[in-house]
């Protein structure tokens, strides 16, 4: 073999294709198999490759070492430029040109020689696959082929440059379905299949005359910028060959691809460019027959095709249901369920495609893929005219479109990821908001109109009370705190209702149930249905109000913090949130022993009492227990022994006769505060007694006590004859039993809630204590055991 | 990486097993029918009314001394299965979780194909790559 001497770029050329051949990458030998493809791709007659490979020495040797892949590889151009192959030719022609092969130059896809080497004897075979247009295309390609082998390598080029985008994504996909379509439609280039979008070689397609405008965008921005660079510099080197001749354009351009100047028409572009992707590429007529189809189903050509006529439609194909199935998958680009123009036609070309007898891609080709909306690659322009050969019919796609393959290929991704999040993001969403539902017992089903009966499980039946008193400001017509809530109901209703829970809960601290009254206490409803509130309740899904505090493990409170809400309510009047903050301080007042937990049936009345009493005064409200409590203690100071109902009564009648309101209620409040279990020394009852009209004077205690002796006078008897004549002096001080009726009656019921629930209370303080007790008992026991055990040892 | 993965329906009928080719294919098989009753069991015991609450990922069935099986279950009824060599401890349960969404998503993708009708086996080849990247890669 003579010397050859190679260009630089032809080295670098020869080098990748060596690389590409040497499958076992021993760096030395091209594997027979690839080279064979390779100079078939080169399309050259095989007694031409017979020779080439005779002159280049692999016949000698056997194989193909780089010298003499190099050789043949020249002698390829050589043979390609249509010069006799000599061995001397080698190193004497000028300005070879690079052999030509058409194949992808990316390594990547030098896969795909496989496919293209059974490209030139089945290019023919393609016209009549695809309906509408084969012949056309067909007499397109037929035209083609009068030209010499140049303007078919050209053509090729330019097929195989075909814009296709990003090589990086479409070449492992498009080998697979080249393999298996073992016809592909040559037309007249014997070409081919292309498919691919891979790097071409860019001196090739440059070197296209035809290339059509619309493939020049597609090239310009797809192929590998390197190898465009490095091809571009190919053509740059003057052409001498007549194949070079054809190049004129595109020397003076010395542009990309893109640029090269196509003498041929655009229909030769459009030809050409049809062929590329074939039988991926869709041809204006068949998207025009798939527009017209997708019509017939869905007249709106931006809108969808739901999943179940898009399977009925093609079902009648008559193909395999795990192939539509397929279809599906490939063509339903968005996973939407429907198809949109352009899924819709891809899907169409796959059916096609697949009764012509082509094998389903595992991937959707390029050509194929919906456009989604404007991608703007990095290339340029393009006409969007030179598009129409691809999926992207001028008629759907904007014109401001580019080759957006690539950009889609790279975009999916994308997008599925972030479908991905979506879903997780719907994945998060289902779990559904823990809605309280507590309030669904609660729906009181109390008739009463009137009278909010308050429901055994709440907490604060001093929310009734409230309503009740509501009710009762509102049918008074006081200018009460309520009333503002009346006034403004429709904004309110949620107001109050958070309001009104968050009150009763500070009040109350029933929290669950306090949602609930705060419901029922709907302003709006509070002058007619309060049932209707509590219905609500129940029902009310707006749960807006913040989780209400634990309940409170007082129930008994409904009296005192009812008090409590009217005295919040008179201080705040018209301002929910005063009245809310009115409240908290209403806790501290629990311990109101006199303030009994009168039934709750009776709160009502009493309610009703209390608001008639605070309608007038409403600072005596809260203190009608006060005085309730005082008079009892004065009662019991006066008397001195043990009470009866008439002194309640008596005591209660004093209730209005505020006697020493500050006193009393200080005491009171000293006694709430000291409330406690203990039982107050009788002894301070006659010290009490004597003291009289001093009330104040016995501690606390005393007082408890007295009250506690109330709760228990209470149940008894309620005719107990005074044993001392110091009763009957009470009573005989008490002018006031006459004087309202009403008002004493209201005044004991309050007073027997109040010691009723003071009772609980106390109660409830006895059986914590009783089981701290045995608590204390049980360990003191088992320490003792412990001891015993430990005795024994303690003498070794 | 797992070594098995399956999709069972509502009805406890699988719609879809792959294990990595070993020679215990039957193995797993046995495995999955038998997280099957675990499965149930983590449902039930969330109680009716929660059934918008459940958790999707159930997590760690159960572990053998080869390989953990890990659930999940969609808010129909569908179950994925997963059986995971114990050896790989790298695998971290956010890693496993990522797989049961992409495995879920992949189960929306066959449910929008109009020609899949819900209740037959699986024969989809996107849903048979993913399941594949997600395998055990033995090479």
């Amino acid at each position: 073999m003579e010397g050859l001497t190679l260009s630089e770029a032809e080295q670098r050329y020869y080098c990748d294709l060596f690389s590409y051949c040497d499958t076992e990458s021993t760096k030395k030998v091209a594997s027979n198999g690839r080279v064979l493809e390779l100079f078939r791709a080169a399309q050259l007659p095989n007694d031409v490759v017979m020779q080439i490979m005779e002159q280049c020495g692999a016949t000698r040797l056997g194989y193909f070492g780089r010298s003499q892949f190099y050789i043949a590889l020249k002698l390829v151009a050589v043979a390609q430029s249509g010069l006799p192959l000599r061995v001397e030719s080698l190193n004497t022609v000028k300005d070879l040109p690079l052999p030509r092969f058409v194949m992808t130059k990316n390594e990547q896809e030098s896969r795909h020689t496989a496919l293209y080497s059974s490209d030139a004897d089945n290019s023919a075979s393609y016209s009549g696959v695809i309906p509408p247009p084969p012949g056309r295309i067909q007499v397109k390609k037929g035209s083609v082929s009068h030209d010499a082998v140049q303007q078919r390598t050209s053509t090729d080029q330019q097929e195989s440059t075909s814009p296709v985008v990003s090589p990086q994504q479409s070449p492992p996909t498009s080998p697979h379905t080249w393999r298996k379509h073992n016809r592909h439609p040559s037309g007249g280039n014997n070409e081919r299949p292309l498919a691919g979008p891979g790097p071409f070689w860019a001196p090739f397609s440059e070197a296209q005359p035809g290339s059509s405008t619309s493939s020049d965008p597609i090239w310009s921005g797809h192929s590998p910028p390197p190898h465009q660079e490095n091809w571009v510099s190919f053509a740059d080197t003057p052409p001498t060959s007549a194949l070079l001749a054809m190049h004129p354009a595109s020397v003076q351009d010395q542009t990309t691809v893109r640029t090269v100047a196509s003498a041929t028409t655009t229909n030769e572009i459009r030809r050409q460019s049809s062929s590329y992707d074939d039988p991926w590429k869709i041809t204006d007529e068949q998207r025009q027959y798939y527009v017209n189809q997708f019509k017939t189903i869905q007249p709106d050509l931006n809108g969808f095709i739901p999943g179940s006529a898009a399977k009925e439609f093609f079902t009648k194909s008559k193909l395999p249901i795990l192939e539509l199935s397929h279809i599906w998958e490939l063509s339903d680009f968005d996973k939407d369920g429907a198809l949109t123009l352009d899924e819709f036609c891809a899907a169409f070309h796959l059916v096609v495609a697949r009764k012509n007898g082509y094998d389903l891609p595992q991937k959707l080709p390029e050509s194929l893929m919906p456009k989604l909306i404007d991608l703007e690659d990095s290339t340029e322009v393009g006409e969007q005219t030179g598009e129409v050969g691809y999926s992207s019919s001028p008629a759907e796609a904007p014109p401001s479109k580019s080759p957006s393959m690539p950009s889609l290929n790279q975009t999916w991704p994308e997008l599925n990821q972030s479908s991905e999040q979506w879903e997780t993001f719907s994945e998060r969403s289902s779990s559904s908001q823990t809605l309280t539902q507590f309030d669904s017992n609660i729906a009181p089903a109390d008739p009463d109109t009137a009278i909010v009966h308050p429901v055994p499980i709440r907490m604060t039946p001093s929310k009734i009370h409230m309503q009740e008193m509501e009710l009762k400001r509102t049918g008074s017509d006081h200018a009460n705190p309520t009333s503002p809530l009346l006034v403004k109901p429709p904004e309110l209703p949620e107001e109050n209702k958070m309001s009104s829970s968050v009150k009763f809960t500070p009040g109350n601290t029933v929290n669950g149930y306090s949602s609930s009254d705060s419901y029922t206490s709907d302003p709006e409803q509070i002058g007619g249905t309060v049932t209707r509130q509590r219905s609500h309740s129940g029902t009310s899904p707006d749960n807006t109000a913040p989780p209400p505090p634990p309940p409170r493990p007082h129930p008994s409170h409904s009296r005192s913090s009812s008090l409590d809400m009217n005295r919040s309510f008179s201080v705040t009047p018209g301002q929910q949130q005063a009245g809310v903050v009115a409240y908290p301080p209403a806790v501290p007042p629990r311990p109101q022993p006199s303030q009994g937990a009168g039934p709750h049936v009776h709160r009502p009345v009493d309610a009703e009492g209390l608001i008639a009493h605070t309608s007038t005064s409403p600072q005596q409200i809260p203190e009608q227990p006060n005085f309730a409590d005082f008079s009892q203690f004065e009662a019991f100071a006066v008397s001195g022994v043990n009470k009866e109902e008439d002194d309640e009564i008596e005591t209660h009648s004093e209730v209005l006769q505020v006697e020493k309101p500050p006193d009393s209620a200080s005491s009171l409040r000293v006694a709430k505060a000291d409330g406690r279990v203990e039982d107050k020394a009788p002894a301070n009852v006659p010290t009490s007694a004597g003291k009289g009209t001093t009330p104040l004077a016995p501690p606390p205690k005393p007082i408890r006590r007295r009250l506690k002796s109330e709760d228990e006078l209470r149940p008894e008897a309620e005719e107990h004859t005074q044993k001392t004549g110091v009763i009957a002096a009470v009573l005989a001080s008490q002018p006031s039993i006459p004087r309202s009726v009403g008002k004493d009656k209201k005044a004991i019921q309050a007073s027997i809630r109040r010691n009723k629930e003071t009772n609980t209370v106390l109660a409830r303080l006895n059986s914590e204590l009783q089981q701290q007790l045995k608590d204390v008992l049980e360990e003191r026991i088992s320490l003792e055991v412990q001891l015993e055990q430990l005795r024994p040892f303690s003498h070794l | 990486m797992a070594v098995c993965i399956a999709v069972i329906a509502k009805e406890n009928y699988p719609l879809y097993i792959r294990s990595v080719p070993t020679e215990n294919e039957l193995k797993f098989h046995y495995t999955v029918h038998t997280s099957l009753d675990v499965v149930d069991e983590k449902i039930s015991a969330m109680g009716k009314a929660l059934v918008d609450q459940r958790e999707l990922y159930l997590g760690l069935l159960y572990p053998t001394e080869d390989y953990k099986v890990y659930g999940y279950v969609t808010n129909s009824r569908v179950k994925f299965v997963m059986v995971v060599d114990s050896s790989n401890t790298a695998l971290r349960d956010n890693e496993i979780r990522s797989m049961f969404r992409k495995l879920h998503n992949s189960y929306t993708d066959i449910m929008c194909n109009p020609f899949y009708n819900p209740g037959d086996r699986i024969h989809s080849r996107a849903f048979d790559n993913m399941v594949n990247s997600m395998m055990m890669q033995v090479c």
